[in-house]
């Protein structure tokens, strides 16, 4: 039988190309996601790629959590057993902004963060009841180290990928996998105004490297690509009395 | 943006001139509103254009590769419909093991549908099959006053006939629904045959015409007198059932990484590849099954191919010109180029059919067309391509806008004669590079 895969924002970029990889495989597809529209046109284009059926699940708002749950109980009433879920939706909020505006703060938070969280607890408990399940959720490296330039993004992803750390744990001697997924720089809508450098990679070398993570590695985190372990492995070792003076 | 190696780079023509300085905005959704970014915008898909026809100075460039969802494909009739950022490689990759092909395709399967249907691309089978905007159904126009409509030969005729063709002037294209060619396998059966002079390629292009799908002819340039003409014709059609299975040996593992120095493609390095490629051909002809790849693509096998002109550049210049009897000016040209002393690295001739043009500004009429690369010498280069293209005005002929980075304002208008109709049709706040220099107002200058 072909896996079942579940995604949340699915018409992110780094999503939709996930998903094209398990299309290639002939995965059964389910896509939540806020626009319809644009949700039947991933449906149609994935089952073009080879997806054996894709059903879709719209309207879903992260930042409203009685969709979240509602989505949560449709998906797995339609599909009974779901092998892979993973968690793509996530908002880059303007730092200088959030730093003068609660509300943008508040909502970084928000989507990045609570929703998130609350999914994750959600899918958990759909996972403990069927015994297996692999939950895979787009974190950021940005979660590692507070940076002047990022850092309340930055706290919201490092505050989930500590709920990750802990879920991890807790859901490991039931045979549910987390997948910390820690993309460095990705060219997607998201990144739209950051200046593009050497170090950025295409939504669909994400995708690939996602899937790649998702299906054959057992590791519990995984950055995406390979080299930004070695990037924040030395970012992160920098003494705090160094680092504040550092314009990054 | 395009593939990762070319995500940092800013998008640039094929023949990597001229330099400018535009916007980026990608397009990622057929359902997206034109950006706040300001007029004039463009889209740009893989950047194959060789001039500026693909470059938008001081306006907003819309990168458009990400509109690459598929949005219909019937395996019954052969007809797909995509967004239009979607790649003639990507609907090789998914087409051919359904027994469906494209239904033209252009030396290189790195453009886009949109790209395609914008330049109205042509390809080795025009005698039989037109350009590619003669299999397009239908797509959908997205307009700079948020209007969409769809367009094809019953619905918005006029926006069809001039966005067929019409160098992305007339909004931007974000989906299309194209007939596809059916095949029974990915092998062409293809013959190469010695050619000593032009009547050798005229009694082969007519001889071949209604046997064979595919034509198209290789020319040594450096050959002079009595030796105008030297080559090698190429034609082919898809092979029946019965044919062997070939194998494609996919491009080669390296690409050109940075610019070779100008001085690699001169007369007599151009002169050495012409003496082995006309080695090729052993004997007199050569026949046998081949994969479609090394047969329409060769030159894929060599990503970043156009960086061995070196950072200058190189142009290219083809033209159309009227068959007349044993082909007087085609003979012209080519005694002009060999006079000149400047080389073409890539010289390739072929007669177009007679079919009507599909768009108002397709270039493909019925003729014989000659495509010719330099690389880019200045001053000298330019004269020569100013030369060529007095004598295909003279003969009534047409240069190509997708590959021109210079042809004057005079030349653009003699090459088209339906301007006028055509630029009722544009979208006011659509323009580029090559628009507004050959309809510069010259005592403005």
């Amino acid at each position: 039988m072909s896996d079942t895969v579940l995604i949340f924002g699915a018409t992110s970029a780094m999503a939709l190309h996930t998903a094209r990889n398990f299309a290639a495989q002939h995965a059964n597809l389910a896509l939540a996601g806020r626009d319809r529209q644009r949700l039947e046109a991933l449906a149609e284009d994935l089952k073009i790629r080879g997806a054996q059926q894709v059903e879709i699940f719209p309207g879903f708002d992260a930042e409203d959590e009685t969709t979240i749950l509602k989505t949560v109980e449709a998906a797995w009433k339609s599909l009974e057993t779901i092998r892979h879920v993973l968690i793509a939706y996530g908002t880059l909020p303007d730092q200088s902004k959030a730093e003068s505006d609660a509300a943008v703060l508040r909502s970084a938070v928000e989507v990045n963060y609570f929703s998130v969280a609350g999914l994750c607890h959600a899918v958990a408990d759909r996972m403990l009841e069927q015994g297996s399940g692999t939950l895979s959720v787009i974190s950021s490296v940005a979660g590692l180290r507070g940076r002047q330039s990022n850092y309340v993004y930055g706290s919201a992803k490092g505050g989930l990928n500590l709920f990750l750390q802990g879920l991890r744990n807790r859901l490991h001697p039931k045979g549910i996998r987390v997948l910390t997924l820690l993309p460095g720089f990705v060219d997607t809508p998201m990144t739209r105004d950051v200046p593009k450098g050497p170090l950025f990679i295409s939504a669909e070398k994400a995708g690939s490297l996602i899937h790649k993570a998702m299906t054959r590695k057992k590791a519990d985190v995984v950055y995406v690509p390979g080299f930004w372990r070695v990037i924040m492995t030395v970012i992160r070792s920098i003494p705090e009395p160094v680092f504040k003076k550092l314009k990054l | 943006m395009e593939g990762a190696a070319g995500m940092t780079s800013t998008p640039e023509s094929w023949g990597r001139l001229p330099k400018v300085t535009q916007t980026c905005r990608t397009v990622y959704s057929r359902f997206a509103t034109l950006p706040d970014t300001g007029a004039p915008f463009l889209a740009h898909g893989l950047g194959r254009s060789y001039g500026d026809s693909c470059l938008n100075d001081q306006g907003t460039l819309l990168l458009t590769r990400p509109l690459d969802q598929w949005i219909a494909l019937d395996t019954a009739s052969g007809i797909l419909e995509c967004e239009a950022g979607v790649s003639l490689a990507e609907i090789l990759t998914r087409v051919v093991p359904e027994g469906w092909f494209p239904p033209v395709t252009p030396g290189t399967k790195h453009v886009t549908v949109g790209g395609a249907i914008a330049n109205d691309v042509h390809g080795k089978n025009h005698h039989v099959a037109g350009t590619f905007g003669a299999h397009v159904l239908g797509f959908e126009l997205l307009r700079s006053d948020g209007s969409r409509a769809w367009c094809s030969r019953t619905e918005n005729a006029a926006r069809f006939r001039a966005t067929i063709g019409g160098l992305g002037l007339t909004g931007l294209i974000t989906r299309a629904r194209i007939q596809l060619k059916s095949i029974a396998n990915p092998v062409i059966d293809e013959e190469q045959i010695r050619m000593r002079n032009l009547e050798d390629f005229f009694r082969l292009a007519d001889e071949s015409d209604s046997t064979h799908e595919y034509t198209v002819a290789w020319l040594d340039t450096l050959a002079t007198g009595d030796r105008i003409g030297t080559g090698v014709f190429m034609r082919g059609n898809h092979a029946g059932p019965d044919a062997p299975a070939k194998k494609i040996k996919g491009p080669l593992p390296v690409s050109v990484p940075v610019d070779a120095p100008s001085f690699l493609l001169n007369r007599q390095s151009i002169k050495l590849f012409n003496t082995l490629y006309a080695r090729k051909v052993k004997g007199e002809r050569h026949r046998g099954f081949t994969h479609y790849e090394p047969f329409f693509y060769p030159l894929d096998v060599l990503p970043g191919w156009n960086k061995l002109y070196g950072g200058r550049g190189f142009f290219q210049h083809q033209c159309v010109v009227p068959r007349d009897g044993s082909g007087g000016p085609i003979r012209d040209i080519l005694e002009t180029i060999s006079r000149s002393g400047e080389a073409s690295f890539l010289a390739v001739l072929k007669c177009f059919g007679s079919a009507p043009p599909e768009g108002l500004m397709s270039f493909p009429r019925e003729g014989v067309t000659l495509a010719l690369d330099f690389p880019n010498r200045g001053t000298p280069t330019r004269e020569l391509m100013d030369e060529l293209d007095h004598i295909v005005l003279q003969n009534g002929g047409a240069v190509y806008p997708a590959k021109d980075a210079r042809m004057a304002p005079e030349t653009f208008r003699k090459s088209f004669p339906a301007l006028d109709a055509f630029q009722a049709e544009i979208d006011p706040a659509f323009s580029s590079c090559f628009y507004r220099r050959v309809t510069a107002n010259p005592n403005q200058e």
